[in-house]
This record gives structure tokens, sequence and C-alpha cells, in this order.
């Protein structure tokens, strides 16, 4: 792994809590320009929780710890603030918006972006050729453009239009919230290649996940294995296997969990 | 002085040698029958079951003063002149007068009558003594009573049979003035068998013009004849205003209805329609949008007294600061009005905590071979939403602005007419949008 690489982002001993409820209990994760996290554990160890609390939901109470984003206090900023500055969430469930088409949601949103940055709006013409050729890239029919958003979407639709709103936003940390969860095998290869095709020494990604499945495609640097709101274990891509080959059972005896 | 209703007696007298029409016998009877109703039953209060939701104490307390005589016209600009690009038949009132002057009435077909009530009552009253009132009893408590003993003026429209009014007609009433005036408005509309026209009525305010405007419009379609109504309310927001529709549908008549409330303090809709033909078919489409301590209260009334009869209501309601909304829907479906359709649907937005909005949906079927639906939901905007907005950079007040027009896009697609359309447009633009979600919409209304 590169040390030298720009620091993106840096995650000291965060507590989190909802309606009283502890939910993570002292994570630290440092995630460098060009790497990969994946963030793997069973049902209820807090990895959704994570992906959501660093994308600034309101309803998550944040009792200790802190969180930088490109050397900038991350907990401080309201989600707009983390997304202009190029955080990137993956819904695992993107919602409905009646009403709202897919197009100017996507036009509303990379212009938010793009006046952060200190940039013109793009012009209607140059938009919508960027939008199109990515569309093509993610397999997606260009009618959905013209639909509401994620309305009546399948499955497979919702979570490609996650993947194609980060291509258009082109973010500099994206998390991958169960991105794979309901994804059959060919959606899951033109998911992989979508984020493959963003990968960069500049970028990072964050890929939370149930299972190994999604490693097979988009290989992480890092595995940490969530367990009870904690980080029980990091290690390589070989690690993911493990737990593909031995459920997480083991781990959390390990850690001295009872589940 | 005298307080309460009871003092508009002395109004009366004082004024009836001044309404249109003085002399004509019948006439004076009208009016004098509907001050003694008037003077029997009062305002109604929130004791009377459909008034339950909205006190009138504040209009009750008040005294409003008949305008005599209006405001010179150079007084009076028009604020926002969103029709004048618009070829089409207009007719204006000043305070309840209307202003000749302002009127540019384009060539008209034969069987055609566009004109002002008051001068209908003045030269030719024979036309209207089995016509006024017709669609509106006089026993209804308080208003109708009050705008019959007090009616000035208003628009007259008669369409000859298989007469197409190719362009749209647009009655507007202007209230001038900050005082507590009173302007009776009374409209009549009669569309002959398989005539079409397109009527919008609109109410708008200079500056701050406060008082009550009371209207009544009474529309009955022939066999075959259809009508698109539309009625803009924009009065300011310390006025009052109640308005009744009262419409009569014969077979396989067609009546479409918009019924937008914008402005005004206290707003009050009595919208009522006999579908009293086989095959007759009406659209009630609402919107109401308010703000601050804004009341707008929605009472609809549909009769299927024949068979195979259609109503379709559509309403919707956006609500901000403590303002409040009722919609108070009700579909009566007759013994014999076998193969009934009627649908309805009101959908109302909290973008405050603070605002309110009651929904009484009143279905009574009597019929057993109907098909009936009704559906109300009162909400406020989806946190997950906002959230997804917010997620991908887009600021929540502009979120909230997509989403308000979203909401609106149902009422606006319904909206055929473009020159109400753009104008409604460019007040929720004022209100809700920014050029992006202006945009946004136009794409939704076009595609």
């Amino acid at each position: 792994m590169n040390t030298t690489a720009r620091e993106i982002l840096a995650v000291t001993g965060l507590q989190v809590a909802v309606e009283g409820k502890a939910l993570l209990n002292g994570i630290d994760l440092t995630v460098r320009a060009g790497e990969v996290h994946a963030i793997m554990g069973p049902n209820g160890s807090g990895k959704s929780t994570f992906a959501q609390v660093l994308a600034g939901h309101e309803s998550y109470e944040v009792l200790q710890g802190s969180a930088r984003f490109l050397g900038e206090d991350l907990l401080d900023l309201p989600a707009e603030e983390r997304a202009r500055r190029g955080l990137f969430l993956a819904f695992q469930y993107p919602v409905e918006i009646p009403g709202v088409s897919n197009i100017y949601f996507l036009k509303a949103a990379l212009n938010a972006v793009r006046r952060h940055q200190g940039l013109d709006e793009l012009d209607a013409m140059d938009f919508i050729s960027q939008v199109k050729e990515k569309l093509a890239a993610m397999q997606m029919d260009e009618a959905l453009l013209y639909r509401s958003v994620n309305e009546d979407f399948s499955g497979g639709e919702k979570k490609r239009n996650e993947i194609l709103q980060m291509m258009v936003l082109e973010p500099v940390l994206t998390i991958l919230d169960e991105t794979d969860s309901g994804l059959d095998i060919d959606a899951l290869k033109v998911v992989a290649d979508g984020v493959n095709s963003m990968r960069s020494p500049e970028r990072a990604f964050i890929i939370v996940t149930h299972y190994q499945r999604l490693l097979n495609y988009i290989e992480p640097d890092t595995v940490h294995v969530l367990s009870a709101g904690r980080i029980a274990r990091s290690g390589g891509p070989e690690l993911a296997i493990e737990l593909e080959q031995r459920g997480y059972g083991w781990l959390e005896q390990e850690a001295g969990v009872v589940p | 002085m005298m307080t309460g209703h009871v003092s508009y007696a002395e109004d009366f007298k004082a004024v009836a040698a001044t309404l249109p029409g003085v002399g004509v016998p019948w006439l004076e009877q009208l009016r004098t029958n509907a001050m003694e109703s008037f003077l029997d039953s009062g305002f109604p209060t929130t004791r009377i079951e459909d008034w339950k939701y909205t006190d009138l104490r504040s209009l009750t307390r008040r005294h409003y003063t008949p305008v005599t005589r209006p405001p010179s016209i150079d007084s009076v600009i028009p604020a926002d002149p969103w029709w004048q690009d618009e070829l089409q038949h207009r007719l204006v009132f000043i305070d309840g007068h209307f202003v000749p002057e302002l009127c540019p009435l384009h060539p008209l077909l034969n069987g055609v009558t566009i004109t002002s009530l008051a001068r209908v009552l003045e030269q030719q009253p024979d036309l209207l003594e089995h016509r006024l009132g017709r669609n509106t009893a006089l026993e209804q408590p308080g208003f109708n009573a009050f705008n019959t003993a007090f009616m000035r003026d208003g628009a007259y429209l008669t369409l000859g049979d298989g007469t197409v009014l190719e362009q749209s007609v647009h009655l507007l009433f202007v209230s001038t003035g900050t005082d507590l005036s009173m302007r009776p408005v009374r409209n009549i509309i009669v569309a002959g068998p398989h005539s079409h026209a397109t009527v919008v009525e609109s109410y708008v305010a200079l500056g701050d013009a406060a008082g009550l405007t009371s209207a009544v419009t009474e529309i009955s379609l022939e066999t075959g004849a259809h009508i698109e109504h539309y009625k803009l309310e924009e009065e300011s927001a310390s006025a009052s205003h109640i308005a009744g529709i009262y419409v009569t549908q014969e077979r396989d008549s067609r009546f479409d209805s918009h019924n937008i409330a914008l402005g005004g303090q206290l707003v009050r809709n009595d919208l009522q329609i006999a579908l009293n033909g086989p095959g007759a078919a009406t659209t009630l489409n609402g919107l109401t949008v308010t703000r601050g301590r804004q009341h707008v209260d929605n009472h609809t009334r549909v009769d299927h007294n024949k068979p195979q009869a259609r109503s379709d209501e559509w309403y919707r309601g956006i609500l901000d600061d403590r303002s409040r909304s009722i919609f108070n829907g009700r579909i009566v479906v007759h013994p014999n009005a076998q193969q009934t359709v009627s649908h309805q649907a009101n959908h109302s937005l909290l973008l405050s905590g603070d605002a309110e909005a009651d929904a009484k949906p009143q279905l009574e079927i009597h019929a057993d071979d109907v098909q009936c639906t009704h559906g109300c939901t009162v909400g406020q905007l989806d946190e997950d939403v906002l959230f997804y907005f917010r997620s991908r950079g887009v600021d929540a007040v502009t979120a909230r602005n997509f989403l308000v027009c979203a909401f609106a896009v149902d009422v606006l697609e319904r909206i055929r007419l473009q020159p109400v359309r753009r104008m409604l447009e460019r007040r929720l633009a004022g209100r809700f949008m920014d050029m992006e979600v202006l945009d946004s919409l136009r794409e939704r209304l076009s595609g």
C-alpha cells in the first residue's frame, strides 16, 4: 500500500447511536487515493450505518470520534456539502421520486457539484451527450432518462442508475452500500465494470457488502470485517474468500461477541 | 349603527334604487325575497355541518359596504397583464362594475352573446326571468341570498345550438381599494346543444385590496354542450372571497372545471354539479396553494341524477406556514343512476408543521351497478427523498422546489389552456422554483 498517497478519508474512534442504541462502537479507518476498501460483516454489524453516517444522514447521532474528508471535518458538513466536495453514496435502497425526471435530477446534481467547483453549468448538448455515453456503458435504456427517478425501475435498473449518477458526478470517494444485493450476474458485471472504469490514482472506493461475490469483479486492496460496530479484522483480498468459506461466526467468536 | 348581518338591510334599502333592472317587477321581487331569506338565515356558522371547518367570525364582525361607483379607469392599471398577448374575448369588472373601455370583443359568431349581466337586466330583463337563480336555491343559507339581493353585474354568455367559440372568454374581476367594500358578482352561462366554449374567471387584486367578493356563477349545459371553465382566484392576503359555481348538465354534455386558489385570506368555493342526463361527464380539477394564515375551503358536490354519467375529481393542495385548507367532496349517486362512474382523489402536501389540511370525502351511493373510487392523502415531504437529493449535492430548498413542482404537475398537465398554464407556472416559479426546476416542469409538461 502506498502510504504517501493523498489521504482521502480518515475516521478515528467513531461512535454512533440512533435513538439511544449504539450502532458503531469505535471505527478507525484510513482511505488513501487509489485505494479500494471492502467492508464486510454480518447483518446488523453496522456496515450500512457507517455508509449512511459518512454520507450525512441526520438520524444518526455521532457520540464520539472524528472523520476527516480531504482534510476537512466531514461530520461538520451537511450532506449536500459532502456530496459537492466529492463524496458519493450509492444507496442500498435508492428512493423513487415521482414527478422528477431522471435527466433533470442528474443535471441538478451535476450543476450543484460544478458550482461548488467554480465551474459554469454544462451546456445542455454537452451534458446530454456525456450522459448518453455513460448510459450506454451501463447498458441502460435511454428511456430511463426521461422517466421519474427510479419510479417503477427494476431492482437492477435502480442499482445501475446509482452507478450512472456516480459516473456523471465523478466523485473522489464512492461508497457502495450493498450495491450487489439483488443483482443477477450480468447486472453485477455491468455495475463492476462501471466502478472499475472509474478507478484511478486520484479516486477511492469503499465497498460495503455482505458477500464476497462483487469482490471477484472489483478487487479490493483491503478487506475489513465489521462486527458489533467495530472493525474485528482487516486483511487482503484473501480475507474475503476466507469469509465466504467459513461464514462470519468464527470471527465473532474470536472477537468475543455473542451473536 | 346596527351590527351583524341585519345591518345589511340598511345597505339594501340604500342601494336598491341604484341596482340594475330597478323597476322590473320579477327582479325586484327576487331581490326582496333574497334579502328576506338572508335576514332570516344570516351568514353560516360552524354549527352548520358544511361550514364546520370555516369560522366566518372575522367576516361577520365586519361590515362590507356596496361599491356604488367604481374608481376611475386611470387609477386601475392591471398589475399583471398575463392575458394580454392572447387573442380572446374579455370582460373586465372593477369592484363589480363592468368597464366596457377595457374590453376588446372580437367579432362574434352568430348565436353567441357575450355581455354584461347588468346590461341584460336593464335592456332585456325577460331573458333572465327564468334563468337567474335557476341553478342555485335561494334557501341555501347565507351567501347565495346575499349575492342575489346585492348582485350588480357579471358576465352573461349564451351559446346557440352548435356554436363553437374558438377564442376563450376571459372574465376579469379586479378588486381595488383597502376599505371594506362588497363586490357581488353574478355570472350566467348558457351553453346550447352541442356548443363549446372555454371560459376563464379570474379574480385579481390591485395592491392590498381588501373587502369581500361574493361571486355566484350559474352554468347550464344543454345536450352535448362542452364548457371548459377556469376559476383563478388571486385576491389579496387581506380579502375574503366566497364563491359558488352551480352547474346543470344534460345528456352527453361535458364540463371541465379548474379551480385554482392562490390568494385571499378567507376563501370558500362551492361547486355543485347536477348530472341530469345519461352520458354527461364532469371533471373537477383543483389546486390550492396557500401560505401565511390563508384559509381555503373547497366544497364540491356532484349529483348523479341519471344513469351512465361520469365524474372525475382531482384536488391538490400545497400548504405552507400556518395556512389551512379544507376539501369536502360529496358524490351522490341517486337510486336510478346505474352505471355511474365516479373517481375522486384529494392530496395535500404540507410544507410546514403548522399547516393543516382537512379532507372529507362523502360518497352516498344509492344504486348498485356503479364504479366509484376515492382516496385522499395528507403528507409532508418525504425525508428519505430529501436526503437522496442532498446526498447528490442538491440543497434542501431546491429539493423541496423539485418536489413541490412534481406534486403540482398532476394538476398542471390537465390544464389545456396555454395562457392559464403559463400564468400558473409563473406563479409557482415565483414561490417555489429556480430556472432549473421550471425547465424540468416544462419538459415534463411538453413530454
